[in-house]
């Protein structure tokens, strides 16, 4: 036990941060330049637009637009589907991301061939499967308006049908990462004593807790803005049914363009903050890669 | 606390791993799982472990048939390959997992169980390191701090799959020597998986020479360099005698590399 063992870490040669090679300085300006342009014409512009609309009026008729008892129900219930579309998405997620990263079943490639379905198929078909199956004319209509349950053009249908387009944020951020990692510390885990639960707990998701978050972020930010499906089962209720997104689309038809765009800037608003978290968490989860 | 394998079966698919493998090994020996990659030894360490199930024959722990036992409550040390070092814990967090997971009246208080992190980290001399990251280690660093893990729980026995298969020429030799002083003073019951002839024969007391899903030669060292029992055994250990024959497949290390420079040749990439 007194052998001197001298180990050193293998110094790592600092990599070169500029590459030496470079285009001409025209031809540099002129692509970025080009990128430039396209930004701001495609992503900048349409954001200034939405809050310039939503200003045009003064900020008074823009706090009156969401002051109005339909624009906040419609907030009221966007945050609801959310809500509870997110956390069950994310328990779904982990235990799907375990089951396909961790461990070989029969089966496999089809779960995650599923998983990716809501992304495959457009969104108004995922509304109406929600109206097939629960609809007056559905399969089990008849029953649940029989049992006085409804589903279809009321807030269960708007959960519903938010949970099945947010389905595969949470899982497909997660399998790939859980996939490389592999199994290894989960086994050593297991050989030290730890049970499922202390396994899944201290070792599984610590190690993806980046990962998750970001899908969380993404998970949340479609569940509050998703139109499609959402509009084929809500019925469009004012003050009932309607998500904000929806909100926004009866106030552009009615040419109510200041409401309107008020409500769109929320929406503009979330979308900008989700950015930022984004940003946030890919640069934390850098720094502790490195 | 001896092991014993009954009629080791285990099939992969179409594939054969272990063929009806036998084998005893006494209290407070330092055996070696000698052989080709393919030839199922890793396969009966895990088996032996809890890792992986047998389709048939038994395990036997101190004379106690162990196979049904799940691998958290066996008892066994398991050191892997790629150490498995849990990324996101200091080290101290590392080796205390094991002691952190046990039920609340089983678990050591929290001061005890620190004493016992330091008294590990002396033991594999990474004092004063406790609060670094796996990632801020070297490989041979990373392979002793999953050996102090392994130890913590004070294991029956230690199996570890190919140790230093991971770690450049030089710490695998240092570490080498070290493995058997530190068996030398624990003289816990281990089991090593390796495909280097030299290190089976330097560091085990008894050599297990494995090929094709089953054991082609049981011995001492000496045992199996006079009196090699099949011509296996004697081909395999005739390859120049030794890890060369793997390093050369390896890129070259910091001591090869050197000695290229010297004799003006480019360095092989």
């Amino acid at each position: 036990m007194s052998a001197a063992i001298t180990l050193k870490p293998l110094a790592t040669a600092p990599r070169p941060t500029t590459s030496t090679i470079e285009e001409a300085a025209w031809v540099r300006w002129l692509l970025i330049g080009a990128a430039l342009a396209f930004l701001v014409v495609f992503l900048f512009l349409p954001l200034v637009a939405v809050f310039t609309e939503a200003l045009r009026k003064g900020a008074g008729a823009f706090f009156t637009a969401l002051g109005d008892p339909d624009a906040r129900a419609a907030i009221r219930l966007t945050f609801i589907a959310a809500a509870i579309a997110v956390p069950l998405n994310l328990v779904f997620g982990v235990a799907a991301a375990w089951a396909i990263g961790k461990f070989s079943f029969p089966g496999k490639s089809l779960l995650i061939t599923l998983i990716d379905l809501p992304f495959a198929v457009s969104p108004v078909i995922s509304g109406l499967v929600y109206v097939l199956l629960f609809g007056l004319q559905g399969w089990i209509g008849p029953w649940l308006r029989d049992h006085d349950v409804k589903i279809i053009f009321a807030v269960p249908g708007i959960v519903l049908a938010t949970i099945f387009v947010t389905f595969p944020f949470v899982a497909r951020e997660l399998i790939p990462l859980m996939q490389a990692q592999g199994s290894d510390e989960e086994q050593a885990a297991v050989s030290l004593g730890a049970n499922g639960w202390q396994t899944l707990w201290h070792v599984t998701l610590p190690n993806v807790k980046w990962a998750l978050l970001y899908g969380v972020i993404l998970c949340n930010a479609r569940a509050m803005g998703e139109f499609g499906a959402v509009s084929v089962v809500s019925g469009h209720i004012r003050g009932e049914t309607n998500t904000l997104p929806l909100h926004v689309e009866i106030l552009y038809n009615e040419y109510n363009f200041v409401a309107a765009f008020a409500c769109a800037s929320l929406l503009a608003l979330l979308a900008l903050v989700t950015l930022a978290l984004k940003a946030f968490v890919e640069s934390r989860s850098r720094q502790e890669t490195l | 606390m001896s092991i014993e394998v009954q009629n080791i079966t285990r099939q992969f698919g179409a594939y054969t791993a272990l063929d009806g493998v036998d084998l005893k090994i006494e209290t407070g020996e330092l055996v070696s799982l000698l052989g080709p990659s393919g030839s199922g030894k890793t396969t009966l360490l895990r088996i032996i472990a809890g890792l992986e199930r047998t389709d048939t024959g038994r395990v036997l722990l101190h004379g106690e048939d162990a196979t049904d036992i799940p691998i958290r409550e066996r008892r066994v040390g398991f050191v892997f390959q790629h150490y498995a070092l849990f990324r996101h814990m200091s080290v101290f967090k590392n080796i205390a997992f094991g002691l952190n997971v046990r039920p609340r009246r089983e678990r050591p208080s929290k001061a005890s169980i620190r004493n016992r992190v330091h008294e590990l980290l002396r033991l594999v001399q990474l004092d004063g390191l406790g609060d670094r990251y796996p990632a801020q280690l070297s490989g041979g660093q990373r392979q002793r701090v999953a050996l102090a893990r392994a130890l913590a729980i004070e294991p029956r026995v230690l199996l570890l799959d190919e140790p230093f298969g991971a770690l450049d020429a030089r710490v695998r030799r240092d570490l080498r020597g070290w493995l058997k002083r530190l068996h030398e003073e624990l003289h816990i019951t281990s089991v090593f998986v390796t495909h280097d002839q030299e290190e089976a024969l330097e560091v085990a007391s008894r050599v297990v020479v494995m090929n094709h899903a089953r054991i082609e030669q049981i011995g001492t060292p000496a045992e199996i360099l006079s009196r090699p029992a099949t011509p296996f055994v004697r081909d395999f250990l005739g390859q120049d005698r030794g890890g060369e024959s793997v390093e050369s497949l390896r890129p070259p290390g910091r001591a090869d590399f050197a000695l290229g420079l010297l004799t003006g040749a480019a360095p092989r990439s």
